[in-house]
């Protein structure tokens, strides 16, 4: 459907503050039940208590706001048309610069996250957090190819988090697999039930895609909690054995005709060298998720998840089996969430049903969604905020989920292709950087 | 045969609550073909409003329960019908005539907000409130088992078909009715014949509310706790009911929920009680495969 737009003549002062007093008046209303009045409890039974004086806070911030919002925005416009007018670089050289720029930040990042541990060999706390980082980038990578390329929103993505997780603590615990062994393993379990949950739901529109998956998230985790001879139960998986560096234990003292790591190579022992290897497992486990999701997009299939994403009907049309084509991307994200559950049990030593609910799911969802959809970059740094606010400041911690919730909401509206994507497709027929003419002609 | 009764209606006091949230689900995919999944939330918003004006009403020393009734389901369905319509107006309504993918998102992001910020406002604790209604009828006296239908599950039952039946006469009767009827068709042509779109989907937005808001209060007074948590599964299983009955249809919507109800009580009775919500998945998944449209509702048709 296409509107009109008519051009906004600008608000007077008074209309201003009309609407800032509008907007005010409907904060106060929707903050009576909630903010200006609580329910405490007073020896067993409730009782009401008022906090006008938040209320009225929160009111006066809201007013306040509004004014300076539009105050913002008309900067911004007045900013936007007076560089338009001086400036003669066309849409796409600006898209151009904007993605070199993006380039030499992804390198820089690169540069950084490899001299990590060097400069930070001994801070136990910098390297932990970093590796954090890391499974969120790899998590955030795997759910880009479904949610970014393809176009399918799934909300219950730490399922396939928590069959990795749990294949390899059960393999390792059970049947003794080392970490190389059930990696692959447990991938392709992951990408089974990827495939197992969407055969018969990715005929359906969208929407019914995203609750499907949000069950199966729910359904993931009741089984867990409740299965108890299979999974633990509540209580999860206890000590899960850590990845060996080719069959170097990392411990102070040997195993039965093994060696350690610090033994082989002379060095002494420090738990430090576990931490260290782990960062950089983690780091090689994302970059090939990377490199593989990169070349994924140039192959056809990629080219045609993103076709996909943009008109699904238009892909009929075309002849294209629009079935396997998403089946693809679900399994291949599956897929690679479940490799980045086998690293994250192999990291904790233990796992439990709390660690994939579907808290964590909107986490991913909101580092891709943040990041702008299909922008790999964006994920990174997305992750990176999201990982690092919260360690800032601790009494921040429990304002998070509500700083994701308005952020979500806030960057669609905002921006519905995310902060770092343009929606540019991968390919089109005529480059950037070609006279304009020619657009205009095709 | 006693017990299979007495789930049968308890089943049915569960559904009747599905089936009043249902419906708010079901006008709005039928208007603007979108799932609004911040509509547990609101349900759960509403029966935070729900306990306090119980117990304010409490603290007033109002012991009528009519009354009290009354004033509590204004209450509620004022503040979140505001609660409805501001949510549309943020969160949605910029985002229309944008991608798909955008306002789902938004929705869920929304979802979240509502979660955390009665969370941090209200607690992290339940929310318990002495019972408002006690006692019922003694439907049949067995020795092993006693049947009773409790006033408050009578009031749900009573409420909720009344409420449809008012609901099925405004969509098919009144204006308003017409109008939301001809947004559901197509757009356009609806604000060029002078349907103000806006205010229709707005007014949408706010009766899904308020039918929350009922929903809400009754949970209130039937369960007697409530906490942040209770919009998402509820919120999924009255989506469930919708999608079961037929995304679009208001009666499609109560047989959803009247259906989920059963099976859950059912399922929880004679089954395993701990894997009922796996059952209502199950459910989901299954009527998604087999019959895309739902029990009663029609076909898509995609038009390019």
């Amino acid at each position: 459907m296409s509107t009109v737009v008519f051009a906004r003549h600008a608000m007077t002062p008074a209309e201003r503050l009309r609407d800032a007093g509008w907007v005010a008046f409907v904060g106060l209303i929707l903050g009576i039940p909630l903010v200006g009045l609580t329910t405490v409890d007073v020896g067993g039974r409730l009782a009401v208590g008022t906090r006008f004086g938040l209320l009225a806070a929160a009111v006066a911030t809201v007013f306040a706001g509004r004014l300076l919002l539009h105050w913002a925005l008309d900067q911004a416009r007045n900013r936007k048309l007076a560089r338009a007018r001086a400036s003669t670089a066309t849409a796409a050289d600006r898209a151009h610069g904007a993605q070199k720029a993006v380039m030499l930040l992804g390198w820089v990042a690169l540069g950084a996250s490899v001299a990590l541990p060097i400069f930070y060999s001994d801070n136990r706390y910098v390297v932990d957090t970093a590796t954090t980082v890391l499974i969120y980038v790899m998590l955030g990578w795997g759910l880009n190819v479904v949610v970014g390329l393809a176009g399918l929103l799934d909300l219950g993505y730490v399922a396939f988090y928590a069959v990795g997780a749990y294949s390899y603590a059960l393999l390792s615990t059970q049947l003794g697999w080392s970490f190389w062994e059930a990696l692959p393993v447990s991938g392709a379990l992951a990408a089974g039930f990827g495939i197992l949950l969407g055969y018969p739901i990715l005929r359906l529109r969208g929407d019914y895609l995203a609750i499907v998956t949000l069950g199966f998230g729910e359904i993931i985790r009741v089984i867990l909690v409740n299965w108890t001879e299979f999974s633990g139960g509540p209580n999860g998986i206890s000590s899960i054995p850590r990845p060996s560096f080719f069959g170097l234990e990392f411990a102070r003292s040997a195993p039965e005709g093994g060696q350690t790591f610090a033994g082989f190579f002379g060095l002494d022992f420090s738990p430090m060298h576990r931490l260290i290897f782990l960062y950089y497992l983690i780091l090689v486990l994302a970059l090939l998720t990377h490199a593989f999701v990169s070349r994924l997009r140039k192959l056809p299939v990629g080219r045609a998840w993103e076709a996909l994403r943009e008109d699904e009907i238009a892909c009929r049309a075309m002849g294209m089996n629009t079935t396997n084509i998403k089946l693809s991307a679900f399994a291949i994200g599956a897929m690679l969430g479940g490799f980045a559950g086998v690293f994250f049990a192999a990291r904790q030593g233990f796992i439990s049903p709390e660690s994939f609910t579907f808290t964590e799911s909107a986490i991913i969802l909101a580092i891709v969604v943040l990041g702008g959809m299909g922008s790999q970059m964006g994920v990174v740094l997305a992750a990176t905020l999201l990982v690092l606010i919260p360690e800032f400041g601790r009494n921040f911690a429990e304002y998070r989920m509500l700083l994701f919730g308005a952020a979500m909401v806030l960057i669609m509206v905002w921006k519905p292709g995310g902060l770092l994507s343009h929606r540019e497709p991968t390919v089109r027929l005529n480059p950037l950087g070609k006279p304009a003419a020619a657009k205009e002609a095709a | 045969m006693a017990y299979a009764l007495q789930q049968l209606i308890n089943g049915l006091t569960l559904g009747a609550m599905y089936g009043l949230i249902a419906i708010g689900y079901t006008m709005v995919y039928g208007i603007i073909g979108m799932i609004n999944f911040a509509h547990g939330d609101i349900f759960m918003v509403s029966a935070f409003i729900a306990v306090t004006a119980f117990t304010l009403l409490a603290a007033a020393d109002v012991s009528s329960i009519p009354l009290a009734l009354t004033f509590v389901l204004i209450v509620s369905i004022f503040f979140t019908s505001a609660y409805g319509w501001a949510v549309e107006r943020t969160a949605y309504r910029p985002l229309r005539g944008s991608t798909r993918l955008a306002p789902l998102i938004s929705a869920i992001g929304m979802s979240i907000f509502l979660q955390n910020a009665v969370q941090l406002t209200q607690g992290a604790r339940v929310k318990p409130i002495p019972p408002v209604i006690e006692g019922g009828i003694v439907l049949w006296d067995t020795p092993a088992f006693t049947v009773q239908i409790g006033w408050s599950q009578l009031l749900i039952i009573v409420t909720t078909v009344t409420l449809m039946a008012a609901f099925t006469w405004m969509i098919t009767q009144t204006p308003f009715g017409r109008q939301q009827r001809s947004c559901e068709q197509d757009r356009t042509m609806a604000a060029l014949l002078g349907v103000n779109v806006d205010r229709t989907i707005s007014l949408t937005f706010m009766l899904g509310a308020a039918l929350a808001a009922v929903a809400g209060v009754m949970v209130t007074v039937y369960y007697g706790v409530v906490d942040f948590f209770i919009g998402f599964l509820v919120g999924i299983k009255a989506f469930t009911a919708a999608v079961l009955g037929g995304i679009g249809s208001l009666p499609g919507a109560m047989l959803g929920g009247l259906l989920i109800g059963l099976i859950e009580s059912f399922w929880a009775a004679y089954l395993w009680a701990e894997y009922k919500d796996v059952a209502t998945f199950g459910i989901l998944c299954l009527v998604l495969m087999l019959r895309p449209s739902g029990l009663l509702g029609r076909p898509e048709v995609e038009k390019v």
